[in-house]
């Protein structure tokens, strides 16, 4: 335990001092930003159904396809291509601790990334005058929402980064895992195999799987604890393999 | 008798059917410094990496201070101080935040850091480089940085995998200095080709190649064993039929070894002398013998030795198959 915060205290260290960090924090508040300001023109224009920030959450997948694989590809790939993975694990270190404190610091600047766009909320509501143009309901929804699944998407990064020695490789596989994951399984709910009675069990495990359908729920204040244990399990799962990566790399090496 | 600091018995590393380490054994005493030689792929690094715990073995048995490597591995990197080869550092981190965060990992505590990390720096001669960034150091800088690193915590076994290659003269001494000064306290097994180094340095020297162990001694006893005993060299001028009259009146063992090689320009000729290993060092006695003889003239004496470099050539001469 005490070697594991000592690991995330110096990841979370050289994250902060790395300027690639603040490269990343200020493109991704720079786009989220501009999805913002896009969504409160579109409000202006016309009313709309649903609130605005449920509309906010719903381009979730743009930043997770790009900012994820950004935030994980250096954190195994790179160490085992400078070899500073093998004096790492001649230490007193066991691979989960390491894999865990590499999750772990890639997970909170997830959430601090995603948190900085909580400003832009709090700028509308500031300037907004005397109306109350924020529903704080879907707002602290969408927000759950990014923080219990950005623990499956940030576990599929680092998994992605711990079975190979090149970054570019990792930063892909991350992205492709993503993209199946979220839009892939959205496709895969529309077949039109599913409608057959006779896979309605494969119908049931595939809308189970949803990401979007999570989305919604979480925005309109359902929050299914058989979602969250679908995030967390696949969290797990994901990091699970992390470990076993990292380990038979050391066996076939 | 304590049991001894590295222990390798029958030891077998093989890759997808290439076997990269057969049936290595050798022992390490406490306090040795020994030398791993071998040509490049003669599995030197396979057997370090099996040695710190890195890599599983195939089969065999591997014991450092008396514990099995394969059945408690944590246990055992408590016990070793690495310096992989190509010595890789993250190349981020300031010196002093790279050997703080070491100390740190491998269990030093607070009381003991900053002291420890003080000595450290001081020994390895770091003290000017303590706050720059690792990426931008020398190359002899980085080594020193990987060297503190593996004796941060005192281990009572230091694995140091190519510890001087690439450095130039001068710091090839510094380090070497730098681990003749653990010897006693610290058990260290460093692997090299730069033989000089190895002589130099290592109390005994095991040579492995394609995987086996072909030769270990210490680096005086090697090349006797090898190439016979030290012959005598002399650059003479004279009648060199009378010659093997005069060396039988020497010592009987003496004999005069045939050469064609012509006399130069001078008269001098070079001659070649091989005893037994049993005689005493005539070294004297023939300069004193030769001197007053007023046939010959000498110019010259010496008893070159058998370097390591010979032994290692001989030991690891390409076989046929």
């Amino acid at each position: 335990m005490r070697l594991f915060r000592i690991l995330l205290a110096h990841e979370l260290r050289m994250l902060l001092v790395s300027p690639a960090t603040y490269i990343a924090a200020t493109l991704f508040l720079l786009v989220m930003g501009f999805v913002f300001a896009g969504i409160l023109e579109t409000f202006t224009a016309a009313p709309q159904e649903a609130a605005p920030a449920a509309v906010f959450f719903q381009l979730f997948w743009l930043p997770v396809f790009f900012m994820v694989p950004l935030l994980t590809m250096k954190s195994i790939a790179e160490e085992r291509r400078l070899g500073t993975l093998e004096t790492l694990l001649t230490t007193p270190v066991s691979t989960p601790q390491v894999v865990l404190a590499k999750f772990a610091a890639s997970y909170a600047l997830y959430l601090a990334l995603w948190a900085a766009t909580g400003g832009f909320f709090y700028i509308l509501v500031r300037f907004a005058g005397q109306s109350q143009p924020i529903d704080l309901g879907p707002l602290l929804g969408g927000y759950l929402f990014i923080a219990v699944s950005g623990t499956l998407f940030v576990a599929l990064g680092i998994f992605a980064s711990s079975v190979t020695r090149n970054q570019a490789v990792a930063g892909i596989l991350a992205f492709v895992l993503l993209l199946a994951l979220v839009i892939g399984t959205r496709f895969a709910g529309t077949m039109e195999l599913l409608k057959l009675d006779s896979f309605a069990g494969v119908k049931a495990a595939v809308d189970y799987i949803q990401i979007f359908t999570h989305l919604e729920d979480f925005t309109r204040g359902v929050v299914d604890t058989r979602q969250v244990l679908y995030y967390l399990s696949g969290c797990t799962f994901a990091l699970l393999l992390a470990i076993l990566g990292v380990e038979a790399r050391q066996l076939h090496s | 008798m304590p049991e001894p600091a590295i222990l390798v018995r029958d030891l077998v590393k093989a890759y997808a059917g290439h076997p990269a380490v057969r049936e290595v054994s050798f022992e390490v005493a406490r306090g040795e410094i020994i030398g791993l030689l071998g040509p490049n792929g003669a599995g030197k690094s396979t057997t370090l990496r099996i040695l710190t715990g890195y890599l599983p073995a195939t089969s065999g048995r591997v014991e450092v201070c008396g514990i099995d490597v394969a059945a408690n591995p944590a246990d055992v990197k408590n016990l070793i101080g690495y310096m992989p080869e190509n010595n890789p550092l993250p190349d981020d981190m300031r010196v002093r935040e790279y050997l703080d965060l070491r100390a740190r990992l491998k269990g030093l505590t607070r009381r003991h850091l900053a002291p420890r990390l003080d000595e450290v720096i001081h020994l390895c001669d770091l003290g000017r480089v303590r706050d720059r960034i690792i990426g931008k150091l020398s190359k002899g800088y980085r080594q020193r940085v990987g060297i503190a690193d593996a004796i941060l915590a005192e281990p009572p076994v230091i694995i140091l995998d190519e510890p001087t290659i690439g450095l130039d003269p001068h710091q090839i001494i510094a380090v070497r200095n730098l681990i003749a000064g653990l010897r006693g306290r610290m058990t260290v097994l460093i692997s090299s080709h730069i033989l000089p180094e190895v002589e130099a340095t290592c109390d005994r020297v095991v040579i492995i190649n394609q995987g086996r162990v072909v030769a270990a001694g210490s680096p005086a006893d090697l090349p006797r064993e090898w190439l016979g005993p030290p012959a005598y060299e002399l650059e003479l001028a004279g009648p060199l039929e009378a010659l093997p009259a005069l060396l039988a009146s020497v010592h009987p063992a003496l004999s005069l070894v045939p050469s064609s090689a012509p006399p130069g320009p001078e008269g001098f000729a070079v001659i070649r002398l091989a005893a037994s290993a049993e005689t005493p060092d005539l070294r004297e006695t023939l300069v004193n013998t030769l001197a007053r003889d007023p046939r010959f003239r000498l110019r010259g004496l010496t008893r070159p030795r058998h370097t390591l470099e010979d032994v290692f050539l001989a030991a690891t001469r390409p076989k046929a198959a």
